[in-house]
């Protein structure tokens, strides 16, 4: 499916983009691709798919991190070349990234301090950054201390604080309880709305899709492609309530239809 | 003060004030063992001498020798065995049995190879600490979580700056670990190498002690053995302690 925009506000660009692990016919795998997708600046655009089809194959090519085996992915007209990731992207990860011999405060000032910046402005930067994020009452303490939820918040504070113009999450709530998920969603929302940045987020939840995104890339199984794309009707304003409004039940629905021969076909491809 | 350091203290006045009990009562025989007391005192007397000094510097310079070789080879190694995994695995079994074979075995071996000098001890001192860095180096790197590695391809960083800025502080406490180790296993070989293949040092006026029936110097230099190693295991104790606790909850 060719869902290449010509848009001029297009902020990354894929063409024909696919990644193959291995050399050997025997062995190698097609995992990825060919993907044609413009992200437009400011938006908020989500990517759901069946369990391996190379969601965060993706997700490391557009940040930077692995480079496509054909096509070429471009960030604000620049070709990524999979080996360093461009001034102005930010990254956060499923996994807990909180450096834990840090504080809170010295995590969050981590990047722009080794950037170089003044102490006054890493100050009045992680101040601002930890007050947004809600974490101003524990920036003396050591992530070991706090929940799940607060060291992925720290997590995404030492991302924002770089003001990145695109923000990567890749299921970056995969490993919290269904609450704290709808908040910190909540949250994204707030911080996007604020930042203007664009966001790319991979996530294996259809509501959270739904519920967070402008428009909702889905994902074949492996080798994955981009087989549908759902546009959302929210407002910018939105926030977790949406899930009460009929539409949302509508398009949860869309995306579980359009996936779930896929993640049939990856069932049975991992059986195989 | 907690209640297990409460505990600890306890224990340790109580071995001491009945060590005291036996010998002053005559349970224990003062050919045999003098009070804690006397031996302290005796310590200070000797060190007043300055009778044992050489041997003292001796022994702890050979320490150190032992101690911060062991660190920096054992570190080195650690590290190239950790990058390939079937290596790792590889060798796995033979650092697990290392510490069953008695080192001191190899004494003759190490006259032969090294002579009659200082050298050996310190290689005795060397061959008990390295493996202990080995293995916990490894251990300490495979603790670094991938995402940890992801994060420093985020930001851009040469693997030099990654393990000075990332990798070495995320794996710091496991490190103090295998650096504790080797002080104490430094001190253990070479200590004991000087009991049999020394004419300087504690170990070898230990035993130029006990062999002349000297127990005023004697039980004194045991004392100072355990104090010092005490003291400084106690020290990198409190070190790794420190590091650990900022990965606690508490």
């Amino acid at each position: 499916m060719n869902v290449a925009a010509t848009d001029a506000a297009v902020h990354i660009g894929l063409r024909g983009v696919t990644r193959i692990f291995g050399t050997d016919p025997r062995t190698r795998v097609n995992a990825l691709g060919p993907i044609d997708l413009d992200l437009r600046r400011g938006e908020f655009f989500a990517v759901v798919g069946p369990s391996g089809c190379g969601k965060s194959t993706l997700f490391d090519i557009v940040a930077g991190l692995s480079p496509a085996t054909d096509g070429t992915a471009t960030f604000e007209g620049r070709p990524l070349d999979g080996r360093t990731v461009p001034e102005g992207v930010g990254v956060v990860f499923q996994e807990d990234a909180s450096f834990a011999w840090l504080t809170v405060a010295d995590n969050v000032a981590f990047g722009i301090r080794r950037a170089g910046l003044g102490a006054a402005e890493v100050k009045r930067r992680v101040d601002d950054t930890l007050a947004f994020m809600g974490l101003r009452d524990f920036a003396a303490a050591y992530p070991a201390q706090l929940s799940g939820g607060m060291r992925q918040r720290v997590c995404i504070a030492r991302t924002l604080v770089q003001r990145p113009r695109l923000i990567l999450l890749d299921e970056p709530f995969g490993a919290l309880d269904q609450q704290t998920r709808l908040i910190m969603g909540e949250e994204l929302l707030k911080l996007w709305r604020e930042t203007g940045a664009t966001v790319l987020l991979i996530t294996h939840a259809l509501d959270e899709a739904a519920m967070l995104a402008d428009r909702v890339g889905v994902m074949s199984a492996r080798p994955g492609r981009i087989i549908d794309l759902v546009e959302t009707p929210w407002g910018k304003d939105r926030d977790s309530r949406v899930v009460a409004d009929p539409r949302f039940g509508e398009i949860t629905a869309r995306l579980w239809t359009r996936l779930r021969d896929e993640s049939m076909s990856a069932l049975s491809q991992k059986a195989g | 003060m907690k209640r297990a350091t409460a505990i600890r203290l306890a224990l340790i006045a109580a071995i001491v004030l009945a060590l005291e009990l036996l010998t002053r009562t005559g349970v224990i025989a003062r050919f045999v063992a003098p009070p804690p007391s006397e031996m302290v005192a005796g310590l200070w007397r000797l060190l007043l001498s300055g009778r044992v000094q050489p041997a003292i510097a001796q022994t702890l310079g050979k320490i150190a020798i032992a101690c911060a070789s062991a660190i920096v080879v054992g570190s080195a190694v650690g590290v190239a065995v950790q990058r390939s995994r079937a290596v790792a695995d590889a060798m796995a079994p033979f650092f697990t049995a290392y510490y069953a074979v008695p080192v001191y075995a190899f004494y003759p071996l190490m006259i032969a190879i090294f002579g009659v000098g200082e050298a050996p001890q310190v290689v005795i001192g060397f061959m008990l600490a390295v493996v202990a860095v080995v293995v916990n180096t490894i251990n300490a790197l495979d603790r670094i979580p991938r995402v940890l590695h992801k994060t420093a391809a985020v930001y851009g960083m040469s693997p030099l700056e990654a393990a000075r800025r990332i990798y070495l502080p995320h794996a710091g406490p496991y490190l103090a670990t295998g650096v504790k180790l080797a002080v104490s296993y430094s001190f253990i070989g070479v200590i004991g190498a000087e009991f049999i293949m020394s004419r300087v040092g504690i170990g070898h006026e230990i035993v130029f002690a006990y062999n002349n029936f000297e127990n005023e110097i004697m039980y004194p230099l045991i004392l100072f053995v355990l104090l010092v190693a005490g003291t400084v295991n106690g020290l990198f104790y409190a070190w790794e302690k420190r590091l650990l606790s900022r990965r606690s909850r508490s």
